[in-house]
């Protein structure tokens, strides 16, 4: 969000004026999220061909045989690290898109919010229902 | 650069595909009835199309993604290099997306 209140900003400062904005941008967070998304990217390139392999597994089954093969534990892990790595990672694409289109502050702050509410609420129901099938009840 | 857009596009597209994405999943842990309402939409034409386009989405996202990740390494700057990897990630995503889907007919997803 806005740069200029974070990290401690102080009326007297031996620090430049470039010092105290540098890293920051338009996320306030500086490069944190960047390197987060390279690894979230990273992990889902690896995970991406157990997902498709686990998918096609599901293809043209019942409800019965697809909940028990999503609730072997193998299978579940490789679920919930996708469905992490994606959530993380959606969520900071979409957070740029924002940053870069949203020009009201306010407007800003508003979507940037739902947008963690929307990324977080997906993947906490995805893994629901994975921990659900891999517990069987 | 035309790219660049397309890359943020299938972004966007594949955060909205994960609701059905979770609705699947969701549906799968609740039971029979729950689960045929998912199997109604995926197997209507529009639900299929829209299944379609978000394998599309996720597979160009993927090599468009890696694309950037060999940016990140310091490579492929040069002209032809940024041609080359552009082209790829482009036919490479189109060509995974019919693969897939002949797998999947093949497995019996039609049915």
């Amino acid at each position: 969000m806005s740069g200029d209140n974070a990290h401690g900003a102080q009326k007297s400062s031996m620090r430049t004026p470039i010092g105290k904005v540098r890293k920051l941008g338009p996320a306030g967070s500086g490069t944190s999220d960047f390197w987060r998304q390279r690894i979230t990217g990273v992990a889902m390139t690896l995970l991406i061909l157990p997902t498709i392999v686990v998918i096609m597994m599901l293809l043209g089954r019942n409800q019965a045989a697809a909940a028990q093969i999503l609730g072997s534990p193998l299978i579940s892990l490789i679920m919930i690290l996708f469905i992490i790595a994606s959530a993380i990672h959606m969520k900071i694409g979409m957070q740029v898109v924002i940053e870069d289109y949203v020009q009201n502050e306010k407007l800003k702050l508003v979507t940037v919010m739902a947008n963690n509410f929307f990324s977080i609420a997906v993947a906490l129901a995805a893994i629901f229902a994975i921990f659900k099938m891999a517990s069987g009840v | 650069m035309t790219m660049s857009i397309v890359h943020r596009a299938t972004g966007i597209a594949l955060y909205s595909g994960t609701l059905l994405l979770a609705w699947w999943l969701i549906a799968c842990a609740a039971g029979p009835a729950a689960y045929a309402n998912v199997q109604a939409f995926t197997g209507s034409w529009i639900g299929r199309l829209i299944v379609f386009g978000y394998t599309w989405a996720l597979m160009h996202h993927l090599l468009s993604g890696v694309r950037h990740f060999v940016w990140d390494l310091g490579y492929g700057f040069k002209t032809a290099d940024r041609e080359w990897l552009t082209w790829a990630a482009l036919i490479g995503g189109i060509v995974l997306t019919v693969l897939l889907w002949v797998i999947a007919y093949s497995m019996g997803v039609a049915r």
